[in-house]
């Protein structure tokens, strides 16, 4: 019993690497754009697709480089096109317009690759559980929480020693002084579009690589998501990668104890948040409200 | 309270002229919707389509008490509208034959769940408030999906059908007129409270939340009973639309039709009364016309969102009303 909870708890991390990596993304588009960014899982599914369509050219490695970057220009275009007009404007507008895009992707992916389920292929060695004595644990489940870690640190390195980390997290402060010294917002806006719509690809080639492919894979992951932004503190991206952790684990022990509620009580846990810390885990006081 | 009801009752009348021209366009309106099974199959259409559209408006009206009047961006009030599908089917297919208590019995149920988590979701406002929402409509859609010997998993709850009322069967054209009568009390329900000084003291939060604060008024209590009032009219939409389909999906709970409740609201004109009716009209044509004529209508409807809201953000009533804008 004590081994099928850590076991759960263990897989649970695994989808709770994914919710991180999607609500950090997700985090920082809310951060400096404004925006609730509904498009994130659609994007996602898109860089996991272009992957798919890359590994026999380029390898699992090369895809797992190229397709989130790819993704990455595809967010830049979308930002340039829609989202950057929307910035003035009530966050409905944003929050809508993003809905009707991750429609559109959707339906997309769906007509260019299929409707069916498809396998992304991982490198072998990657594919061996660890230990044949206790669980079942792959290296590449390992691998993607090593990757997930690595990756959220560099962001957090980046965000504090390069100038545009610089810049971004000043913004998030007061968009409208950095502006006032010379820095140019919209493109700074457009360079935080991108880097957070290639975190939502990274998150999309490495679930695929777990869960597979499928047009609505972005739909399951992008709830989980937001409610990690919530538990974890809106306005923090640590708090954001917490609280895709604690839930993604908090699913996964639920699972061993009573499965159908494995999902549910991913919403509990943003309730009782809500109702003992509504700033949530990190979250300032009374940011975007 | 007593601050905005004294500011309220300050706000000058509307003209008699308003008055006199509003009177005749919802009298216009009444002829139109009460003779809709005269004149819709000449249009190609069918009685149930136009119930559809009723309903869609009646939730959309609904939530637009609470998005356009209080400015509360819910993305979450499909849960409310699946609540009243699945409280109005559970009761047809296992309690009672009674249309009408089914109906009152699912209203009830989402009205409630509305009433409950309303100050729970108001804890925080902006953005946040819409994530909020839309997890908590997640909930719903999960413990339907999930709780398979109540609901019927994904398949749906299906297993129950309308009733005569009184031994009057419900045709699809007696149906429309039950629903014609529902729209027409949830709009009278929704237009006095707006007219009160109840409304009054919503659009003033949705105008400036601040000064109402420092006017001493508990500004998350009045949101959150704006968001009950939608919530439960939603219910109301969501009770009639079991009873349309015979079936409750688990769809109905879905954020993705509390998006499209959105763009119906946002496509008719937030800040209009009728507008939302606009919205679901055009809304319920395209999709159903689309829907017959090409696979993609996923992406079509998704255009429509982006469309409109990129050039048309104050809707067709606001289009046409912009000029005349006090």
């Amino acid at each position: 019993m004590l081994l099928d909870i850590i076991f759960n708890a263990f897989n649970g991390l695994i989808a709770g690497s994914f919710y991180a990596l999607m609500a950090i993304g997700l985090s920082l588009i809310l951060g400096l754009n404004g925006v609730i960014n509904f498009a994130h899982g659609g994007f996602m599914a898109l860089a996991a697709y272009l992957a798919f369509t890359l590994v026999p050219y380029v390898g699992f490695w090369g895809a797992l480089v190229i397709a989130p970057l790819l993704t990455g220009g595809v967010g830049y275009i979308v930002e340039q096109l829609v989202v950057k007009r929307l910035y003035l404007r009530d966050p409905l507008y944003s929050l809508l317009a993003t809905f009707g895009l991750a429609l559109i992707i959707q339906d997309m992916l769906r007509t260019i690759w299929g409707a069916q389920g498809l396998p992304l292929a991982i490198p072998d060695f990657l594919n061996q559980p660890l230990s044949s004595t206790y669980f079942f644990v792959t290296g590449y489940r390992l691998f993607v929480m090593v990757l997930a870690v690595v990756s959220t640190a560099g962001l957090f390195a980046a965000l504090r020693f390069t100038r545009l980390g610089v810049r971004i997290r000043a913004g998030n402060k007061d968009l409208e002084t950095i502006s006032a010294v010379g820095v140019n917002i919209l493109l700074l806006r457009s360079a935080n579009f991108m880097l957070g719509i290639v975190f939502a690809g990274l998150a999309g080639v490495l679930a695929a690589g777990q869960l597979g492919l499928t047009p609505t894979m972005g739909d399951q992951l992008i709830m989980p998501s937001f409610v990690a932004i919530v538990v974890g503190g809106v306005g923090s991206l640590l708090g954001s990668l917490l609280g895709g952790l604690i839930i993604g684990v908090a699913s996964g022990i639920t699972t061993a104890f009573y499965p159908a509620g494995s999902e549910v009580v991913i919403y509990l846990i943003m309730g009782v948040m809500l109702i003992a810390r509504p700033r949530g885990l990190l979250g300032q006081e009374g940011l975007f409200e | 309270m007593n601050e905005v009801m004294r500011v309220a009752t300050a706000a000058p009348k509307p003209r008699l002229n308003d008055n006199r021209r509003e009177r005749l366009g919802l009298l216009l309106l009444g002829l139109l919707l009460i003779t809709v099974p005269l004149w819709v199959p000449l249009v190609g259409g069918y009685a149930d389509l136009a119930s559809r559209v009723l309903i869609y408006a009646l939730a959309a009206m609904g939530l637009n008490l609470l998005l356009g009047f209080t400015g509360g961006l819910s993305f979450g009030h499909a849960a409310y509208f699946g609540l009243g599908a699945y409280g109005t089917g559970l009761m047809l297919a296992n309690y009672t034959g009674n249309t009408l208590l089914a109906l009152l019995a699912g209203t009830a149920l989402g009205g409630l769940a509305a009433l409950v988590l309303g100050p729970i979701a108001v804890r925080r406002r902006g953005i946040y408030f819409s994530m909020i929402t839309i997890a908590i409509g997640q909930m719903f859609y999960f413990i339907a999906v999930r709780w398979n010997g109540v609901t019927g998993g994904e398949d749906g709850l299906s297993g129950f059908s309308r009733q005569p009322i009184f031994g009057w069967p419900l045709t699809s054209t007696h149906f429309y007129y039950l629903v014609l009568g529902f729209f027409a009390l949830g709009a009278l329900v929704l237009w006095t409270v707006l007219n009160s000084p109840l409304g009054h003291t919503f659009v003033a939060i949705r105008e400036n939340q601040k000064r109402l604060v420092f006017l001493g008024i508990r500004v998350e209590r009045y949101v959150a009973l704006s968001f009950a009032i939608s919530g439960l009219i939603c219910a109301l939409a969501g009770s009639l639309n079991a009873l349309l389909d015979n079936f409750a999906s688990p769809d109905d709970l879905k954020y993705t039709l509390s998006g499209n409740f959105l763009i119906i609201v946002v496509l008719g004109g937030m800040r209009n009364f009728w507008g939302p009716l606009v919205g679901a009209t055009i809304f319920v044509l395209v999709q159903n016309y689309v829907s017959a004529v090409t696979q993609n209508w996923m992406t079509v409807l998704g255009l429509v969102f982006v469309i409109s809201v990129l050039f048309f953000p104050l809707g067709v009533m606001g289009f046409f009303k912009r000029r005349q804008r006090h």
